[in-house]
């Protein structure tokens, strides 16, 4: 089946990005710690984290845009699904800490001791284990997104009424997770990390580690994405975006093709909260806000939805913008820039960078073959009255 | 249970003392039709006779307040949504034409295919030669075998129209409601329509709305009037069309 699947989903588009990230991937790490400091070529670690947090928020657009882009569905909640991967993996990094916290208690975590818990919550076993971990990380954000979903698309709720409840979920996240006796470390979630898997989360090496995963997962990812849409899948998702009674008129059952894509694209975000987590060394509820899951649909708007690389492309300017610009004297301004960039694309780039460039490719290619068909004609009408002479 | 103990029947489709009403609104008020197996029927009726909802009924977009409604004479179809009624073989087009305009044409018939509609068996299609024929077969009947790669979207009203009723005939149903299928049509297209759907008729149970009444005329086949969601007048086209209350409030003098 495989073989299939990636000869079918892998234009040419498709395979440029591919590449593009692959080699990404391995340069910046070999360049980051082959390269003696201080040389033209060589990508300091700062920057190598950096880059791999926009390699999971273009993960993150890739899972909204496979509902968005393709099944029509505006979830303006998508930052709880991240934001739960991303407590899996904190709640793994908290009990590899052990007894080096500052109370040293070899199986609390400090916010636990701090606020007098008597014993370890039951749901925090089995996190000091990572393979336990990393299914969690898929399987919470999915168990959710099953949940919300059945309830949500079997009741038939669409467009704005679900990206409404959306915001709500992630918003009853955020008040939930703010608490400190729900148990997840409160207002200040879970940081201090120490190891992953035995390596030094701060080392070099660690870092460029995760950067490379962080771009595997991506092409993993945006491969799974390719998948989906290719298939006749696919179809059925367009199909439903453009004309939902139709499709259930011609005997699809919708919700389940909501429910699937959605619980898959959830899974996808929580793989991105994970790998974010450890690179950028904290996990609070802040996560939760509902401004962060808006800007990630701005990403997708960016780049161009229902193209996939778009998402991606969308992921990595905005944030790159908003690193340039809020770390110089307009970050005060840097809210207002994104709001404006979302109402210009609107009127001015509907179909976002991609998908302005392939209508112009298309129109081109269109254009050129048109004329390719004048100057054959002129030729023939040239060579007639010498075939009469 | 949908299924009922036995026949009661002989007619594909047995609507029976069907009422619904919308925030007081009766649009469907004792309704009673039957239709047999191999027949077409025309439905005419002014605007707001109920036309539309009876087939929102059918198709189980609308439940009915009171009534029955079977099919085949075994299926109740008020305990069943779209999806399963279209699974057991009714077929729909819409009013207005309604094609997946962003995938081509070839797509939307094979979107209609009545073939494995679950998720896994979408996600894991590979497509066959079999299926290949029957799209090659359908766009021939329909005309649109140079189309065929073009976006729905991009087609004329008439195509549409055309194009959607090729999406029924690739889904194969055992009856089609067909809901204005020559609005908006050429008097040429209207002609190529009610041929078309005589051909359909040969093999299928159809049921027509429309309000272009030289196409009825052209169809030749029993008409059925509604009027404030219940029936009129039922017979041939002369019958009903000399019918006094039919002329007065549809037709007009």
């Amino acid at each position: 089946m495989t073989p299939h699947f990636l000869t079918r989903s892998l234009d040419r588009s498709a395979s440029i990005f591919i590449l593009v990230v692959a080699g990404l991937g391995v340069l910046i790490p070999l360049s980051n710690l082959l390269l003696p400091a201080g040389s033209m070529f060589q990508v300091p670690t700062y920057l190598v984290a950096l880059f791999g947090k926009y390699a999971c928020y273009a993960i993150l657009a890739l899972s909204i845009d496979l509902i968005w882009g393709y099944c029509g569905i505006l979830s303006l909640g998508h930052g709880a699904f991240f934001a739960l991967g991303g407590y899996a993996m904190g709640m793994y990094l908290m009990r590899q800490i052990g007894s080096r916290g500052v109370y040293g208690n070899p199986v609390l975590p400090d916010f636990m001791v701090f606020l007098n818990y008597p014993s370890l919550p039951w749901y925090w076993y089995g996190f000091d284990m990572f393979w336990f971990a990393a299914l969690m990380v898929l399987v919470v954000p999915g168990l959710l997104a099953f949940c919300f979903g059945w309830l949500a698309f079997r009741s038939r709720v669409t467009g704005v009424y679900l990206s409404i409840i959306t915001q709500a979920m992630t918003y009853a996240l955020l008040l939930a997770f703010f608490r400190n006796d729900f148990g997840f470390g409160g207002n200040n979630g879970l940081t201090d990390f120490k190891d992953i898997l035995g390596f030094n989360v701060q080392a070099d090496g660690t870092r460029a580690a995760l950067f490379l995963l962080s771009c595997l997962a991506l092409i993993i990812t945006f491969l799974i994405c390719r998948a989906v849409v290719t298939s006749k899948l696919g179809k059925v998702l367009i199909a439903i975006r453009d004309a939902e009674s139709r499709t259930r008129f011609l005997g699809y059952r919708v919700e389940s093709y909501k429910l699937f894509v959605f619980t898959l694209s959830a899974c996808m975000a929580g793989v991105a909260g994970a790998l974010y987590v450890p690179q950028v060394g904290i996990i609070n509820p802040g996560e939760f806000a509902p401004g962060n899951s808006i800007e990630a649909v701005i990403w997708v708007a960016v780049g161009g939805r229902g193209t996939l690389v778009g998402a991606a492309l969308g992921a990595v300017v905005v944030n790159y913008a908003k690193t340039v610009f809020t770390s110089g004297p307009l970050a005060p301004y840097w809210l207002f820039m994104l709001g404006a960039l979302f109402i210009l694309v609107t009127l001015l780039l509907p179909k976002g960078i991609i998908g302005t460039f392939n209508a112009w490719w298309e129109g081109r290619k269109a254009r050129q073959v048109a004329a390719n068909a004048e100057s054959a004609a002129r030729e023939d009408g040239i060579g007639e009255p010498r075939a009469a002479e | 249970m949908s299924v009922m103990e036995g026949r009661t029947t002989s007619a594909l489709l047995y609507l029976d003392g069907v009422h619904v009403s919308f925030d007081g609104f009766h649009a469907i008020n004792n309704l009673s039709l039957t239709l047999e197996p191999g027949e077409m029927r025309a439905i005419i009726g002014p605007n707001g006779a109920g036309k539309t909802t009876m087939m929102d009924i059918i198709t189980g977009k609308t439940k009915p307040d009171e009534g029955t409604v079977l099919f085949d004479g075994m299926t109740d179809l008020t305990r069943l949504d779209e999806t399963r009624i279209a699974e057991l073989g009714i077929g729909r087009k819409f009013q207005k034409p309604t094609v997946f305009e962003s995938q081509t044409i070839e797509d939307n018939l094979l979107l209609a295919l009545n073939v494995d509609h679950s998720v896994k068996g979408t996600l894991f299609w590979r497509g066959s030669r079999d299926e290949a024929e029957r799209i090659d077969r359908v766009l021939e009947t329909i005309r649109l075998t140079d189309a065929r790669y073009r976006l729905a979207g991009s087609l004329s009203h008439g195509q549409k129209q055309w194009l959607e009723i090729g999406m029924l005939l690739a889904q194969d149903p055992k009856l089609l409601l067909v809901d204005e299928p020559v609005a908006g049509m050429t008097d040429v297209e209207t002609h190529q329509t009610a041929e078309l759907l005589k051909e359909i008729n040969k093999e299928k149970t159809v049921m027509v709305v429309e309000h272009d009444m030289t196409f009825v005329r052209e169809l030749g086949v029993k008409v059925t009037c509604l009027h404030e969601g219940t029936v009129l007048a039922e017979g041939t086209i002369d019958q009903v069309s000399s019918n006094e209350r039919v002329i007065e409030v549809y037709l007009g003098r």
